[in-house]
């Protein structure tokens, strides 16, 4: 798929954001007054900032309201109530802290636990696509719900819990990776069942429809950055987990904490981009995208 | 609304395209961009159409494959694809603003163009690349079975079939209510052995492919009358066996 500027920017902030928000509403740290502030102000600009980034992408964005309608049935929608619900919830619960020393206990873990479904609503929004098996498993809310959470913990300044959930996020992520390299062929998804025409190996495409890109080309059936997967996975890793627990594990001071952080962000954007870039839609098989041997890594 | 009609349709209007009558001249691409240009909705853009890298939205395009049986010689297939109007449409659930919908009616699958906020998940939610952003207008572009002609009581009633089917020289599109097991469509697609494009997705399109008809042998069979190539029969080999300074020459290379 396209790694957009705007979706990844949009994923790693809004993440980061709603994960800080879930370790405040915890009251982890405990805080009042200005550093209270302070944080709830990073914590918004990193949401706000990732759902404004979002809006970029689209076609229409002064339309964008209408896409709280339909939240029966569309997880982007979902994903924009959750979202404007735990943004309302989070800053009514820091006003009262920020301003008149209170903290209603209930309102932040009502904050916490909206900040957690926000992120899990946008991971919804790639796993229920059936198109693109690599995303199309439990493993993407897991994914982008342990990269919120640990990233959360890193800014919330959670030392030894951020330090446990980088590791298993680290961990999780090779795991899934692992899986979802082999998810696509194991779906049963060939140019075969694609096209009907006859078994695998014996159906090849001839003469695309064009000889230049169109939308589905460029939107779906992006190839650029697979042959460079193993490095970008190892320096991915690396600057998400590896490198902030090794900072975490030195002697704490603020310019090596905000080391962690600045790692662990580059890092997640690495991550995110092959995310998407990564991620194979089945109708590069009409468009003979894809070769029988596979391309995982 | 996104969310798909409680019921399936009972009346499910589609095409059904015959993979071994279409020849690939392209010409239902250009009825359907034209068709689509002139009418209902944003029209159907080209971008930078003279330059380096041209773009535009088609509704309809065709692919060639190349296709090795297991027996009998390779074939080339022209393969048209375009919006198969499923009935689990995948594409219309996850639209966040309910601009896209199938109709309970006749179950055709439209876009609400004034809704549309242009975030391209339903083209990323279709397995067939059925959806296209327009490059100008930037509202998802789609088949629309060419809603405004076939219910058109200002067009003759011959026109009154989606603008693919109308141009196609070969017959190779028909169009009709695969709901209704009597009608023509359903009959050939029973008949021909008609089958979904990726059922493993579990979309259950309503459009049908008819497969390619084994190619004819040249050599018909002993009892077989309806050999096609009479001079087939001519051409059969004399010598099985090489004789003289080549059956010499291949023995004693065979004793190498």
């Amino acid at each position: 798929m396209h790694p957009a500027p705007s979706i990844i920017l949009f994923t790693v902030l809004s993440g980061l954001g709603f994960g800080l928000l879930f370790f405040l509403g915890l009251d982890m740290p405990p805080v009042s007054g200005w550093t209270a502030f302070w944080f709830l102000v990073i914590a918004y600009v990193l949401a706000v900032g990732g759902l404004l980034a979002s809006t970029f992408h689209l076609g229409h964005p002064e339309r964008a309201l209408k896409s709280f309608t339909q939240w029966r049935s569309s997880w982007l929608s979902r994903e924009g109530w959750a979202s404007v619900a735990t943004l309302l919830v989070m800053g009514a619960w820091g006003g009262l802290v920020v301003f008149f020393d209170t903290d209603i206990l209930p309102l932040g873990w009502l904050g916490a636990v909206l900040s957690l479904i926000t992120v899990g609503a946008t991971s919804m929004i790639y796993t229920q696509l059936r198109t693109v098996p690599r995303w199309n498993h439990w493993h993407t809310p897991a994914l982008f719900l342990l990269s919120a959470l640990s990233g959360g913990a890193l800014l919330a300044g959670q030392v030894t819990l951020a330090i446990v959930l980088l590791i298993a996020t680290g961990l999780f992520q090779i795991w899934a990776w692992h899986a979802g390299d082999r998810r696509f062929a194991a779906r049963g998804h060939t140019v075969s069942s694609a096209t009907g025409l006859g078994r695998p190996g014996f159906v090849r495409l001839f003469e695309p429809p064009h000889t230049g890109s169109n939308y589905l080309t460029r939107e779906m059936v992006f190839t650029v950055a697979r042959r460079h997967v193993a490095k970008l996975r190892l320096i991915g890793l690396g600057l998400f987990s590896v490198l902030p627990v090794v900072l975490l594990l030195l002697p704490f001071n603020h310019f090596i904490a905000l080391g962690a952080v600045l790692s662990h962000v580059a890092g997640a954007f690495v991550l995110r981009w092959l995310f998407f870039a990564q991620a194979e839609h089945v109708v590069g098989l009409y468009y003979g995208r894809r070769d029988p041997a596979g391309i995982a890594a | 609304m996104t969310s798909l009609p409680s019921q399936p349709s009972l009346k499910k209007m589609g095409l059904v395209i015959d993979l071994d009558t279409c020849v690939g001249c392209h010409a239902c691409v250009v009825a359907c961009k034209g068709w689509n240009t002139e009418n209902y909705g944003a029209p159907l853009a080209d971008k930078d159409a003279y330059g380096a890298e041209p773009v535009g939205s088609f509704l309809n395009r065709i692919h060639s494959y190349e296709v090795t049986p297991e027996v009998g010689p390779a074939q080339t297939v022209h393969f048209p694809k375009s919006c198969l109007h499923c009935e689990d449409a995948p594409c219309v659930t996850v639209c966040p603003t309910g601009a896209s919908y199938k109709r309970v009616e006749d179950g055709i699958v439209l876009v609400n163009e004034s809704d549309c906020i242009g975030c391209g998940l339903c083209a990323w939610a279709c397995p067939y690349g059925a959806r296209e952003m327009d490059p100008v207008e930037k509202v998802m572009k789609k088949c629309t079975l060419c809603v405004d002609r076939i219910y058109n009581d200002n067009l003759p009633e011959v026109d009154q079939v989606p603008a693919c089917v109308r141009t196609c020289p070969a017959g190779a599109r028909h169009f009709g209510d695969l709901g209704d097991a009597e009608s023509d469509v359903s009959k050939l697609v029973a008949e021909r052995g008609g089958f979904d494009l990726m059922p493993e997705q579990g979309t259950k399109p309503v459009n049908q492919y008819l497969p390619p008809r084994p190619r004819d042998a040249w050599v018909a069979e002993e009892d077989d009358d309806t050999q096609i190539d009479v001079l087939a029969p001519f051409l059969a080999p004399v010598a099985e066996e090489p004789k003289g300074f080549f059956g010499w020459l291949d023995k004693a290379l065979e004793r190498l």
